[in-house]
């Protein structure tokens, strides 16, 4: 956090990651540099460093507690940061907030929803309060609940919806801008396999016609399977981060996972739990 | 196991005490209220040791009986009161039925409503000290009867878990219970009035409830002294009668809520419903308004306040019918509006985290703020007009109409600028969506009490030159006032709305991620 840029308002240029893919002329969609938060006298993030290219699918993963949520709260202008600075598209989202955020469609975990409001109308306010007209609100709410297979639960209340249709409501909302960079916290906790399913394809679809996609996730497999990169945050660090074949190398992601971040226990443990 | 579970309550009360300096603080100052009415309570149980008999079985009787019915009522309006021992956190543990009984009965005492129950029933005592039979029977009695209150209100809770597991009971019940709470004071001055006798009534009664379970513990010691044993031995079978009968109740309605999880089904409706959202204009500003207005409908934290801001002038009202002095309703308009007014002056505390859709968006301080008091004004300025219009009809004062829509139109538009500031500046503890809008959530403690505190005579301050106005209006009956003081709620009260769109949206603007990151903190 020592090389903390000091309010410039253009991004520096791209660091030489093995990440930059995307064309070296096209700016990343994420650059964040320096990034902390410390919650009281606990170190939440530690000054990470990471550009994610545009075009991307980009994986985000670490354990429970490694500063996954608190990077992205910042770097999607919700949490203010200690340090550090964070561009999308080149513009600085703390700088220009409301020009960062038009670019950005947010899925946060863990916050409540206006539950009161019907899927429908949760999703039309969300593109309201963007200052989108109605006619266009309209349609896309339309596409969005069709095509999330919530067309029939429209007019439900966001507190009568499940776990999962609560994220597919939320991810909706966040879809409505039709945003050129996409931050998913956790979006597919909860969410059935068809669901899960349908969602990705909206991702691939979304990825392939130029937007970018972060997520966060606890599943590697699901990781490595949909994201062609991925960072590895533990304990407020970016262990790793790059295209999925050059972390994982020859492993699983999984198994580079469990050998970065490490604390697997070996003993043999809970013995007197074995049935037979 | 009924020691784990009074351990584990105890465990829970310690806790719940280290979250915060200032929360101690609250409590020990609830705690020193409570022991103020306590020692009260004591005391004058004692002192009726030395009035005649007849009279402090009647005081003993009655209070006690409103005690148990305060027991039974208290949790289903608060549903959630005291969940720290919710036995739908027992479920999965296999513990035996006659110890979680015995457990969740005798933890009941370790709060702080039961303990003070049991200490003042135990006051009872001190009332038969001079009548030897009776004192071990107080003691016997007072014991049986707090447990009665006990159990009967966790009876209550379970049998009607079920049912408040839905939504919209849950959302339903707390708003409609609310209308005879606040309509309490009237209905018992009136039934006072009709009651003329009270001194011949009240002992009537007392004997009545003293044939019922509500009152057959309480009076037993009562008989005792006055030496009718038979009597007295009927009402306790009674009494012990209503504790096995409610006991078994509980098992039952216990049983049944164990092995039956919380569930609410809902139907699934198609769309094309927008509501609000269709009559508001199509900007973020007008978003909001719908949004919010939608919430004062929907959610029973701000209904509540939709239903006690027009029944709370008309309780006035009734008092007033007894002296035929319709005065206050001159200032209804105002109360009633002030009151819709102040109640979206945590609106961001009410939001909890769902607000993270504001900041995510990116909605100007601007928007946010005047959508939100519009949706206020939309709601409050035909009932202040309703008022102001009802107030001179019955008092035959249309003269002075511009007077009390002056003051109306002032606490409107001052308040409304002042809670744009108030909500883009504090948060608060607020019960959280969902929640029971009666829940008082702990960690409040005395500063954000303060705050309000403040914020409210604030409030006062801002609406001060329409009121003087209007009082001098009346005291001189100069109409001239009046107009003063509608010309003064227009310009006055234009102006602090102006001001305080715009600096409470340039302090949201500035905050906002800073308001998030503390209503996620309060959550």
């Amino acid at each position: 956090m020592t090389d903390a840029p000091k309010n410039s308002a253009s991004p520096p240029r791209p660091a030489p990651l093995p990440a930059a893919t995307g064309g070296i002329d096209a700016p990343p969609a994420l650059v964040i540099r320096g990034l902390a938060k410390r919650f009281g006298g606990k170190i939440a993030v530690n000054g990470i460093d990471l550009d994610v290219p545009s075009g991307s699918f980009y994986g985000l993963v670490g354990p429970n507690g490694a500063g996954k949520t608190t990077s992205l709260s910042m770097a999607t202008g919700l949490l203010r940061p200690d340090y550090g600075s964070v561009w999308v598209h080149g513009v600085n989202v703390w700088d220009h907030q409301l020009q960062a955020k038009k670019l950005m469609g947010i899925l946060p975990d863990g916050v409540r929803l206006f539950d009161r409001l019907s899927g429908e109308q949760l999703v039309t306010y969300a593109g309201l309060l963007r200052g989108m007209d109605r006619e266009t609100v309209a349609e896309r709410v339309k596409d969005l609940l069709a095509a999330l297979d919530l067309a029939k639960d429209a007019g439900t209340l966001v507190v009568d919806y499940s776990a999962g249709m609560t994220k597919k409501i939320a991810l909706a909302s966040a879809l409505i801008h039709a945003p050129r960079l996409l931050v998913l916290d956790e979006p597919f906790e909860s969410v059935d396999p068809i669901s899960a399913a349908n969602i990705r394809d909206i991702l691939q679809g979304y990825v392939s016609s130029g937007g970018t996609v972060i997520v966060s996730s606890h599943v590697m497999d699901l990781v490595q399977r949909m994201c062609d990169h991925v960072a590895v945050i533990a304990g407020g660090n970016v262990l790793a981060a790059g295209t999925v074949d050059d972390v994982r190398g020859a492993m699983s992601l999984e198994d580079k996972f469990v050998e970065l971040v490490g604390g697997r226990n070996q003993t043999e443990g809970l013995t007197w739990l074995r049935t037979s | 196991m009924v020691a784990h579970l009074l351990r584990l309550k105890l465990l829970l009360l310690r806790n719940s005490l280290r979250r915060s300096p200032m929360q101690l603080v609250g409590i020990v100052v609830a705690g020193l209220y409570g022991l103020g009415i306590l020692v009260l309570a004591i005391v004058g149980l004692a002192a009726l040791s030395a009035v005649e008999l007849e009279v402090a079985k009647t005081v003993v009787v009655l209070a006690g009986a409103a005690v148990l019915v305060g027991w039974l009522v208290i949790p289903v309006l608060a549903a959630g009161v005291d969940t720290t021992l919710d036995p739908a956190r027992f479920v999965t543990f296999a513990v035996p039925m006659r110890e979680l009984l015995t457990g969740l009965a005798l933890s009941g005492f370790l709060g702080v409503p039961g303990a003070i129950t049991l200490l003042a029933a135990l006051g009872t005592i001190g009332t038969w000290w001079k009548h030897p039979a009776a004192m071990p029977a107080a003691l016997v009695c007072a014991v049986l009867a707090v447990l009665t209150c006990i159990v009967a209100s966790r009876a209550m809770t379970s049998a009607s878990a079920n049912l408040a597991s839905s939504r919209r009971f849950k959302d339903l019940s707390g708003v409609v219970l609310i209308v005879p709470l606040v309509l309490l004071g009237p209905i018992i001055t009136s039934l006072s009035q009709g009651l003329t006798n009270l001194a011949e009534y009240l002992p009537a009664l007392a004997r009545t409830v003293s044939w019922t379970p509500l009152g057959a513990a309480w009076s037993v010691p009562a008989d005792l002294a006055a030496g009718a044993y038979g009597e007295a031995g009927l009402k306790f079978l009674m009494a012990v009668g209503t504790l096995a009968a409610l006991t078994w109740l509980w098992k039952i309605s216990l049983a049944k809520a164990l092995v039956t999880p919380a569930h609410s089904s809902g139907v699934s409706r198609g769309g094309g419903r927008l509501g609000f959202f269709k009559l508001f204009p199509g900007t973020p500003t007008g978003a909001v308004a719908a949004r919010s207005l939608t919430y004062w409908f929907r959610d029973p934290r701000y209904s509540m306040g939709l239903i006690i801001a027009p029944v709370l002038p008309l309780v006035f009202m009734i008092s007033g019918a007894g002296s035929g002095n319709y005065a206050v309703l001159d200032f209804a308009a105002a109360i009633a509006v002030g009151l819709l007014v102040w109640s979206i002056s945590a609106d961001i505390s009410y939001d909890n985290t769902a607000f993270a859709l504001h900041v995510a968006t990116g909605v100007s301080g601007t928007a946010d703020r005047a959508g939100r008091a519009l949706a206020c004004a939309v709601l409050a300025l035909p009932l202040g007009l309703l008022y102001a219009l009802v107030g001179a009809a019955v008092n035959g004062t249309w003269a002075f109409l511009p007077g009390s829509l002056g003051l109306m139109i002032g606490t409107l538009l001052s308040g409304l600028g002042l809670v744009s500031v108030f909500s883009a500046r504090f948060t608060f503890n607020a019960p959280a969506p969902g929640d029971s809008p009666f829940k008082s959530r702990p960690g409040n403690g005395f500063a954000a009490g303060l705050m309000q505190l403040a914020g409210f005579a604030g409030f006062g301050v801002l609406v001060l030159p329409e009121l003087v106005l209007v009082v001098v209006a009346q005291g001189t009956r100069q109409v001239l006032f009046a107009w003063l003081a509608l010309a003064v709620g227009l310009v006055l009260g234009g102006v602090l709305f102006a001001g305080g769109l715009r600096v409470g949206g340039r302090l949201y603007t500035r905050r906002a991620p800073e308001l998030l990151l503390a209503v996620s903190r309060d959550a």
